[in-house]
């Protein structure tokens, strides 16, 4: 018997169910009526004009090709391709990104080592955590007084949250049976945060990390929606705009993958610092 | 007469009872290891044997009381004093030399890197690993085969004392016995001084050149020191054959199943010394009463 292997069979049933999808989705749209079937009626209450509509697979494929094929174009500052456009995104994303990392994981590593600080901290943070982050975008605007700067502000307060209390959770819970190693290893303080504490709360850490870049993603499409400008949030308004429909489809999928990329490798590095007790 | 190389003096340990009382795992402690000696502690779980393990190890400190080891008051862990946990000793994310070189390099700053990796290796090959495990993690060794790693780390940094808490309580009663043989081994190599918690009696007889019995808590205290007159080296089937072996056992036992029940309790004592039990030609020799400090 010929036997495919999990995987096999799994991507063979994904691709059915594409192929599936696509075509009722093909289906589904009505064909645009050529103009010389219609009524003189027709023709003259406008109904010979372009309709919008949602535009089968068919045209969706051929706008990623055309996109794809030329993705760094830069035709003024209305028409700019693909690439570039998220570029800007993942510009944004990443910088707002690092800040916050640059300032969460210090301080979930004091927060998770100080019960002091946790307390004296927690109630800014539970109050502070909830806000939804475009929330801020009009404070930034106004004291950044810097579109770009504000649009990086807010993917710096969305993603420390779950960085500050995934690194503060993981470096509390640390076994301390680990940290008596290194006590009676008598390890420097130093040597204790990076050598045994920092491993320890890893795995706990990077998740923090991945799911921060998750939001970030997903509220960087929001904040370039309102800041405008370029970005692939401006882009997909800006389609919405042009009511060029193909073109927003297209930059959704983009948006899509794009996360899927920014996800699995957070993912490679959660395994790559994983450990079995 | 000389100082003993490790003493216990009035060692007391009192925790809150969270009811606004208090509650005392032992009261005015005293005892003492010589230079090279291997003692192990014998008692009923909850007695407080990890509480004195603690102490002697600096992790934990006592309410009152002094340990003083070569002249030197205790306080706070050292790298002279070794531990072996009965789990997690080892870092799960470093591979098993690692485990042993960073420990090496803490004890020998100085050292080069061949020097540590050498010292590593020997060691690990003393307890009967070889290269095949060295890069492995400690998740992908045997629970017998971790506590080796942790055995040969122990010795790898010489402690002045090596303190092991249960250190074959995980272990199944073939691996256990292996490893005991291993630990022999090593140890019989060495000048180390060793203190070894357990609640097995045949591992005890089998290793120990003394045994601390411990009557149950609260108040619990050592109440006899044990020697093990059976000449070394030893071998498990033949210390059976001893004749001091099965009065030794014997006496061990009453005391876990009986008399550490009889004798529990506050004693009021100034001091609590334990009785020196010695057994020649099966006969027990009973030592002087335990001394009160004036």
């Amino acid at each position: 018997m010929n036997v495919l292997s999990l995987n096999h069979r799994a991507a063979l049933l994904s691709l059915v169910i594409l192929i599936f999808g696509l075509l009722i989705w093909e289906s589904l749209i009505p064909a645009q009526q050529a103009a010389g079937e219609l009524t003189e009626y027709e023709r003259l209450t406008g109904g010979g004009a372009q309709k919008a509509g949602v535009p089968p697979p068919s045209q969706v494929f051929q706008k990623a090709w055309e996109e794809l094929s030329n993705p760094f174009y830069d035709a003024g500052p209305n028409d700019k391709g693909i690439g570039i456009q998220i570029g800007y995104s993942i510009y944004r994303v990443l910088s707002g990104y690092f800040l916050a990392a640059l300032v969460a994981i210090p301080l979930g590593f004091l927060i998770g080592m100080s019960p002091i600080a946790y307390k004296a901290l927690n109630p800014f943070i539970q109050v502070l955590r909830p806000i939804s982050p475009l929330a801020w975008m009009p404070l930034a605007l106004f004291v950044i007084q810097d579109s770009e700067w504000s649009a990086i502000f807010v993917i710096f307060i969305c993603s420390i949250w779950p960085m500050l209390i995934n690194t503060a959770f993981g470096v509390a819970g640390v076994r301390e049976d680990w940290v008596n190693v290194a006590r009676t290893h008598e390890l420097s303080s130093m040597r204790t945060a990076f050598m045994v504490i920092l491993p320890a709360a890893a795995p706990t850490i990077v998740t923090g990390m991945r799911i921060s870049i998750g939001i970030a993603w997903l509220v960087i499409v929001a904040a370039e929606m309102l800041v405008g400008g370029t970005g692939i949030g401006y882009y997909v308004w800006n389609e919405w705009n042009n009511l060029d429909l193909t073109s927003v489809i297209f930059s959704i999928l983009m948006i899509g993958v794009v996360g899927m990329a920014l996800d699995s490798m957070f993912g490679v590095l959660q395994r790559y610092v994983a450990y079995n007790e | 007469m000389p100082k003993p190389y490790l003493s216990v003096e009035r060692m007391t340990q009192r925790y809150p009872d969270g009811e606004g009382g208090e509650l005392t795992v032992f009261e005015n402690a005293s005892f003492s290891v010589e230079k090279g000696e291997f003692v192990v502690i014998l008692g009923h779980s909850g007695c407080g044997k990890s509480t004195i393990m603690n102490i002697l190890s600096g992790l934990a400190d006592a309410s009152m009381g002094a340990v003083i080891m070569d002249g030197e008051e205790v306080s706070g862990p050292s790298l002279e004093r070794g531990v072996v946990f009965q789990n997690y000793s080892l870092l799960p994310w470093l591979t098993t030399i690692k485990n042993v070189t960073f420990a090496v390099r803490a004890r020998n700053p100085t050292w080069s890197k061949e020097q540590v990796l050498a010292h590593s290796k020997k060691h690990l090959e003393m307890v009967g690993l070889n290269e095949e495990v060295f890069n492995r993690k400690p998740s992908q060794l045997s629970g017998g085969m971790r506590q080796r790693v942790s055995i040969a780390r122990a010795f790898a940094i010489s402690p002045k004392l090596l303190l092991l808490d249960e250190p074959f309580g995980a272990l199944d009663a073939l691996t256990r016995g292996t490893i005991q043989d291993e630990l022999l081994k090593v140890w019989a190599g060495t000048n180390q001084t060793v203190f070894m918690i357990t609640h097995d009696i045949d591992e005890a007889i089998l290793l120990a050149d003394r045994i601390l019995l411990m009557t149950n808590g609260p108040f619990a205290r050592i109440a006899e020191s044990v020697d093990i007159t059976i000449p070394r080296p030893r071998t498990r089937t033949e210390i059976v054959e001893h004749p001091n072996y099965y009065s030794i056992r014997n006496h061990l036992v009453q005391f876990l199943g009986k008399r550490s029940k009889e004798l529990a309790g506050q004693t009021g004592a100034e001091e609590n010394r334990p009785e020196i039990v010695h057994y020649e030609n099966t006969k027990p020799v009973r030592g002087s009463k335990p001394k009160l400090a004036s």
